[in-house]
């Protein structure tokens, strides 16, 4: 087993920085605009994106909501061990609004797949972009691809791309690429 | 994560400290998605679910029939009312010729004791027992049980009574195994003549006296009298039991704590509790109904994981 460190604290800062900039080009003052965080790994990030944005750009208050997938994937009873759900919490309407997925690593598109089904729930909204920490190109089963992209990774199947996040110091993390 | 120790869901008997605690957890999630504006979720599309109801049934079929179409799974309904049953045809045969349609999971309440468990052995199918004669109703007691820990926090360390007609009921006998299983302390009471003669085996206290019962206790489960399994009189008349066993809004008030109110229902409104008992806040009744549904998703959800597919 080998592990090759792709971000390291500071890249990872960079990184995180650069997409809330992206972000804040393309929706400017979020009014119309609400962040999902896909559950677990890519809520965490989530909300570091929304403190982000909240110290970068003029603006008083960001929607982010959590989004959990588990009801709606499409290998349910065909993994060896079932997921375990995890809570989903969107107190708002999406009805007419931009929404940003938001998930560490993008892979086969599977779970963006389930998560565009799931976000139906809360309304139809205007239109769904999608940022990811870090894109698996080459991989995807289908046709799905990010709009923010934190950085691309070639990876082979038998690698597992991990992102941590540190638990008491904010924005602080890394990213590594595992080889088992 | 965890799956159920079980294939089928007989009884609570058969279940674990941490099935009971993985149904709960499933059916946190399921109760949030009850309360979004669609609510649905598309788990278990490729299952088809058959209800087999050999005894009358109104919420229980109806709240399980809601459970399989939330999780969007196909449902067939089937009464025995209106079946070969009258004809003399056999439960095995009955149920393999619905199985031959291929159907998945199988929810059946029968008059007898034991026939969730005696299918569970003899057809190639998940079984969910909702209710066995006066055996067992499992998700009868999962849901009370589980409105209890959202009501008071946790199970574990409470006291709760169950009132009235103890012998006839399955709804007892599986709301003990369930409780003691969490960890919460168990009386049963009501009259002498409808307390079963081995209960002290089951490690419950007994009172027979309704207020002692009462102060006792933090969660009080009235069940409604089943006169039309009672095939000899267990009391003198309806009017007596209301007295000695009746809780109205008056007796509710003098106790020194608030206690909580269940009933599993259909209630008899002026019989076990009186109308003001049923509506005010201490009581839970109409919790337990929405409830309900979210245990039997989580039930039918993690049994419908275990079934294999064929590719």
């Amino acid at each position: 087993m080998g592990e090759k460190r792709i971000l390291n604290d500071k890249e990872l800062d960079l990184t995180v920085n650069r997409l809330c900039w992206q972000l804040i080009e393309n929706h400017s003052d979020f009014s119309e605009t609400v962040l999902v965080g896909l559950q677990p790994r890519g809520y965490q990030l989530a909300k570091k994106i929304q403190s982000k944005l909240m110290e970068l750009a003029p603006v008083s208050s960001i929607l982010l909501g959590s989004l959990d997938i588990t009801f709606f994937r499409d290998d349910f009873r065909r993994r060896e061990e079932p997921k375990a759900p995890n809570q989903t919490d969107i107190s708002f309407l999406v009805e007419e609004k931009n929404v940003v997925f938001i998930d560490d690593v993008l892979y086969t598109g599977r779970s963006i797949r389930a998560g565009m089904d799931a976000i139906n729930s809360f309304g139809r909204p205007k239109q769904i972009e999608l940022l990811v920490l870090i894109d698996r190109r080459f991989s995807r089963e289908l046709p799905i691809e990010p709009k923010y992209v934190g950085k691309t990774v070639d990876a082979i199947d038998t690698e597992k791309v991990v992102v941590e996040w540190d638990q008491n110091i904010d924005h602080k993390g890394q990213v590594s690429l595992i080889r088992e | 994560m965890a799956s159920l120790s079980v294939d089928h869901l007989v009884g609570i008997k058969e279940l674990s400290k941490e099935d009971i605690a993985l149904i709960f957890q499933t059916a946190d999630n399921f109760k949030s998605v009850l309360n979004r504006s669609i609510k649905k979720v598309p788990s278990l599309r490729d299952i088809t679910i058959a209800n087999l109801f050999f005894e009358n049934s109104t919420r229980t079929r109806l709240s399980f029939e809601l459970a399989e179409k939330r999780l969007s799974a196909d449902v067939v309904n089937f009464s025995a009312a209106s079946s070969s049953v009258k004809k003399g045809e056999t439960l095995i045969d009955t149920v393999n010729n619905i199985l031959a349609m291929k159907v998945d999971l199988v929810v059946m309440r029968h008059p007898n004791p034991g026939a969730a468990k005696f299918l569970s052995e003899h057809v190639d199918s998940k079984i969910v027992n909702a209710g066995d004669g006066a055996h067992e109703h499992p998700t009868q007691a999962l849901l009370d049980a589980y409105s209890i820990r959202e009501k008071l926090g946790d199970v574990s360390g409470k006291k709760v009574v169950i009132v009235g007609d103890i012998s006839h009921s399955r709804v007892a006998l599986s709301n003990i195994f369930c409780l003691q299983k969490l960890g919460a302390e168990v009386m049963v009471c009501g009259p002498t003549t409808l307390i079963p003669k081995y209960i002290h085996e089951l490690d419950v206290k007994v009172e027979y006296d309704l207020r002692k019962a009462l102060e006792w206790c933090d969660v009080a489960n009235m069940l409604r009298i089943q006169l039309e399994r009672m095939d000899v009189n267990y009391f003198p008349s309806l009017r007596e039991y209301t007295m000695l066993f009746g809780l109205d809004k008056e007796f509710l008030n003098s106790l020194s704590k608030k206690i909580v109110v269940m009933h599993p229902g259909p209630i008899n409104r002026g019989v076990e509790i009186t109308s003001d008992v049923a509506d005010s806040d201490q009581a839970i009744i109409l919790d337990q109904v929405e409830n309900g549904v979210a245990v039997r998703m989580a039930v039918l959800y993690l049994l419908a994981e275990k079934i294999k597919r064929e590719d």
